[in-house]
């Protein structure tokens, strides 16, 4: 089906939305919370999705959907109870109901064997799919009805209908108005009211409800589209359906001044038309009558009901905020970019006329400089804002990981929790988006590679289950993402001698732990020799090592021998905007953001140490670091032959290995607004992007850690191992 | 001039062409990829650039490289002047400045005029020209965009 449908995007959408309720509600369930609410919204999450998917003619995705609801039903039922092992599978479902939904959502062959599988571990809850019942399911064609299915005595089409909420209907803030509304769309509709429950003004409890209807419809459609109206009541009413012949019986019908003759006369004259069967088809015979019982109590008086329905609507409120949904549009994000682009220009114009403003040499006090001043900083305020627009909590990118780690433990047999903290922490939007393949890559690893198997965990005193612990949170103006398992720790001699068989370090290379675990993320470390059903996928740590840093990120490893391994992935939390340094390099203004540089000095001649011609190292309380001359780097001018008029800026990368930086000198230190070299010209080595200074000129803005490997990747690989490593990675690169 | 025009508009389709003129010879460009046409402003160099790639400028906040297309034909850089312009062109999605001496027309050119451009001349600067005409005494050179920035930049885009 063509995706330019705008009806088929906001399913697709809506999918996404209901997909993420139903996730949390599985891991609700799997961590022990089996209240009915939890059921029900997984119930009412995939229900809404299959509904959606007959909407569009999506048969695999409805037949798979049925049956994962009536799994869901039975559970909801109380004929189930939620066992580990119905967990487990209930979780598979939500997954490939998941895939079944991308795949559809990208016009994607879906993976009909997963499917079959899926069913079959389903049916083994529910006994075999009943062919009768497939088929109606899946084709939503109009079938002619056969009225020998025990609907028969009072002809097709004719319901009695008694409905009798419970207080909880109006807590929830449902409006019984609406619903009978919603069954007068199907058909000719006579309602009864039944007020004779109301007690005395002063026994009466202004919360509950002591009002039940009888009604009488009239329609072509099926049992199944009157229960549909009564979907989302469900479990909190009694209600009872029956074909009108039964409902003579029916004691609320006995107020109904309603001329049954009559009316089977005219349904009668109806039957012969083709009605789209019910689902329940094959249920339909034994059950005629179908009742959710659930506490029912009397009625309020109208008034009553009234005030009630106004304070649960204020409940309704609380409880929504509680669960975290709150009051929200969806924007597209390119209306979003644009309003980004345009603060940004604004905030760029205002320097502008500051700087004019500084040229005119105006007093500080004056009318016009003071009036500025409120401009920069409203405009300042409307860019925090916006950026804040971008912001997302980083909570659905967490919880796909959920299904990364079972799918991952599934697939290499080791027994894996992952346990998250902080996923209410706000991310740029784009952030999230890119972030989603590394997080993904780092979580398989560490159950992977990670984690030890279970019988090992037992033998070594450990819980047999190992822990994933996955935590975001905002650090000093940045978020720092945390993977830690609590595995074996990096077996460093094993990690050392295979950076040495695959040639990436010399034999003899004396390295400290840190720069061992560092060789992981090494380009060719991660290969064939140690491939498993998750790894050997081609992707290395170094792709993720990329990936975040091409996000302005860095990545830090730190591992203990049994305690395991932890990743702390730091971001930026945006990507619009930076604080940074501007420099001065051979006549031209540079940006060094400032999250790389540790402290700026301007050494005396003696702490220069040159090794040869052109290279030197400086000496920074006592260590040697390798100086990189930036404007030489950047092919701006030749090496300085004396680099002591320059200003040295140390930075530290990923590693926490220095570099002196060389630079002329330092101007400024200000938030600079990030522009996109990419978009029009390309990438540059040693340059992360460019932005425009308040005179309008534009400025580049550094990446550190590439410009310095670029530099050794020319330099002579005479400093010791660091180089020497640094070298070959860029080489690999 | 404007007979040889009109007897020629009823063989063909006419192109709208940006005449400009740079390194003594006259070029031109479809004007539908112009963008807008503005005067010289200092650009920011890069560095590992292209020779002829003189640096980015901003455009209302986007970064635009400038290409310098006299030393794109293989000339020397262009002579400092006031009358310098830069003509801000879309390629793609992509938008370039190409620095120019002066523009000096627009015209109006039925299909049919445009000649294939003999085989001569060096690489560098034939690669560029998609095909030539006569314009009264001038022979106007046609500039192939795609090819004004090399490929593996414009693929990092």
């Amino acid at each position: 089906m063509a995706n330019g449908n705008d009806l088929l995007d906001t399913f697709y959408q809506e999918c996404e939305d209901l997909l993420v309720a139903m996730d949390e509600g599985l891991r609700e369930l799997s961590e022990g919370e089996s209240d009915p609410e939890t059921i029900n919204a997984i119930f009412r999450a995939v229900h809404s999705i299959k509904g959606g998917a007959g909407a569009f003619d999506l048969t695999e995705l409805v037949r798979f959907s049925h049956r994962f609801e009536t799994l869901l039903d039975e559970l909801r039922a109380g004929r189930m109870t939620a066992e580990e092992d119905l967990i487990e599978v209930l979780q598979f479902s939500g997954d490939h109901l998941g895939d079944l939904v991308t795949a559809a959502r990208n016009g994607e062959e879906s993976d009909t064997e997963a499917t079959e599988r899926n069913l079959g571990l389903i049916n083994k809850f529910l006994g075999p799919e009943k062919s009768s019942d497939e088929e109606v399911e899946i084709e939503f064609e109009p079938v002619s009805f056969d009225f020998d299915l025990g609907l028969a005595t009072g002809g097709a089409g004719r319901h009695a209908i008694t409905f009798r909420p419970t207080r909880d209907v109006y807590q929830l803030g449902h409006e019984p108005f609406r619903i009978l509304r919603e069954l007068a769309e199907l058909g000719t509709l006579e309602v009864t009211l039944d007020a004779s429950e109301v007690p005395t003004l002063d026994d009466l409890d202004p919360e509950e409800n002591y009002l039940s209807w009888s009604i009488l419809l009239e329609t072509e459609s099926s049992d199944q589209a009157i229960q549909e109206v009564f979907e989302f009541v469900d479990g909190l009413c009694t209600l009872e359906i029956r074909p009108e012949g039964d409902a003579a019986e029916g004691a609320a019908l006995d107020t109904t001044p309603f001329d049954l003759a009559a009316g089977s006369g005219v349904s009668a004259a109806t039957t012969v038309e083709p009605v789209p069967a019910p689902v329940e088809v094959a249920a339909a015979p034994e059950a005629p009558v179908v009742s959710e019982p659930t506490g029912s109590e009397p009625a309020p008086p109208p008034a009553a009901a009234e005030a009630a329905q106004a304070a649960d609507a204020r409940d309704k409120q609380g409880k929504q905020k509680a669960k975290g949904s709150n009051a929200s549009i969806r924007v597209d994000l390119e209306r979003v970019d644009k309003l980004v682009n345009v603060v940004g220009e604004l905030v760029i114009h205002q320097a502008m006329l500051f700087q004019a403003l500084e040229n005119m040499r105006l007093s500080s006090g004056s009318e016009l400089a003071t009036g500025l001043d409120e401009l920069s900083q409203l405009s300042r305020e409307i860019q925090e804002s916006v950026m804040a627009i971008r912001a997302q909590q980083i909570k659905p990118l967490f919880q796909r990981m959920f299904r990364i780690v079972r799918e991952a433990g599934a697939a290499t047999g080791k027994k894996a929790v992952l346990e998250t903290a902080g996923e209410m922490t706000e991310v740029d939007t784009a952030v999230i988006e890119k972030l989603a393949d590394p997080l993904t890559h780092m979580i398989r690893n560490a159950v992977d590679h990670g984690l030890e198997a279970p019988d090992k965990r037992v033998q070594i005193g450990k819980a047999e289950t190992g822990t994933i612990r996955l935590s975001a949170a905002h650090r000093s103006g940045r978020v720092a993402i945390t993977i830690a398992d609590d595995g074996a720790g990096i077996n460093r001699p094993k990690v050392k001698s295979i950076a040495i068989e695959k040639g990436l370090i010399p034999a003899d290379a004396d390295l400290t732990d840190a720069e061992i675990d560092n060789l992981l993320f090494l380009p060719g470390f991660s290969t064939a020799s140690e491939v498993s059903a998750l790894s050997g996928r081609g992707v290395g740590m170094d792709v993720v090592k990329n990936a975040i840093q091409s996000l302005g990120g860095r990545v830090t490893i730190s591992s203990r021998p049994n305690e395991g391994t932890s990743f702390l992935v730091s971001l930026p939390l945006t990507l619009a905007v930076l604080d940074g340094m501007v420099v001065e390099v051979a006549g031209h203004p540079m940006v060094i953001p400032i999250t790389a540089i540790v402290e700026t000095l301007k050494p005396p001649k003696q702490d220069f140490h040159g090794l040869d011609s052109s290279d030197w190292v400086l000496s920074v309380r006592g260590t040697y670091v390798p100086v990189v001359d930036v404007g030489a780097a950047l092919g701006f001018r030749t090496a300085k032959d004396d680099p002591t008029n320059s200003v040295v800026i140390i930075i530290e990368d990923e590693e926490s290995s220095r570099t002196a930086l060389l630079v002329d000198g330092i101007q400024d230190q200000r938030q600079v607004v990030i522009k996109s070299l990419e978009e029009n010209y390309g990438h540059i080595d040693g340059v992360a992007a460019a932005t425009v200074f308040g005179d309008g000129r534009v400025a580049l803005i550094l990446d550190p850690s590439s410009l310095v490997e670029q530099i050794s990747r020319v330099g002579d690989p005479s400093n010791g191992t660091r180089i020497a490593m640094e070298e070959r990675h860029a080489a690999t690169a | 001039m404007q007979q040889q025009l009109e007897q020629e508009s009823a063989g063909g389709r006419h192109r709208e062409l940006v005449a400009f003129r740079a390194a003594g010879q006259d070029f031109c460009i479809d004007i539908m990829a112009v963008r807008e046409i503005r005067g010289w402003s200092p650009a920011t160099s890069l560095p590992h650039a292209p020779d002829f790639v003189c640096g980015v400028i901003n455009l209302r906040g986007s970064v635009v490289p400038i290409v310098d297309l006299s030393v794109r034909l293989g000339k020397g850089p262009l002579q400092q002047s006031e009358r310098n312009v830069i003509i801000i062109s879309i390629i793609d999605t992509q938008v370039i400045g190409i620095l120019v001496e002066a523009v000096f027309d627009i015209l109006s050119v039925p299909e049919s005029a445009i000649q294939e451009t003999p085989d001569v001349g060096k690489e560098k600067a034939r690669s560029l020209i998609d095909g030539i005409f006569t314009e009264g005494e001038r022979m106007v050179r046609l500039i192939d965009l795609d090819k004004l920035l090399p490929q593996q930049e414009k693929s990092a885009a």
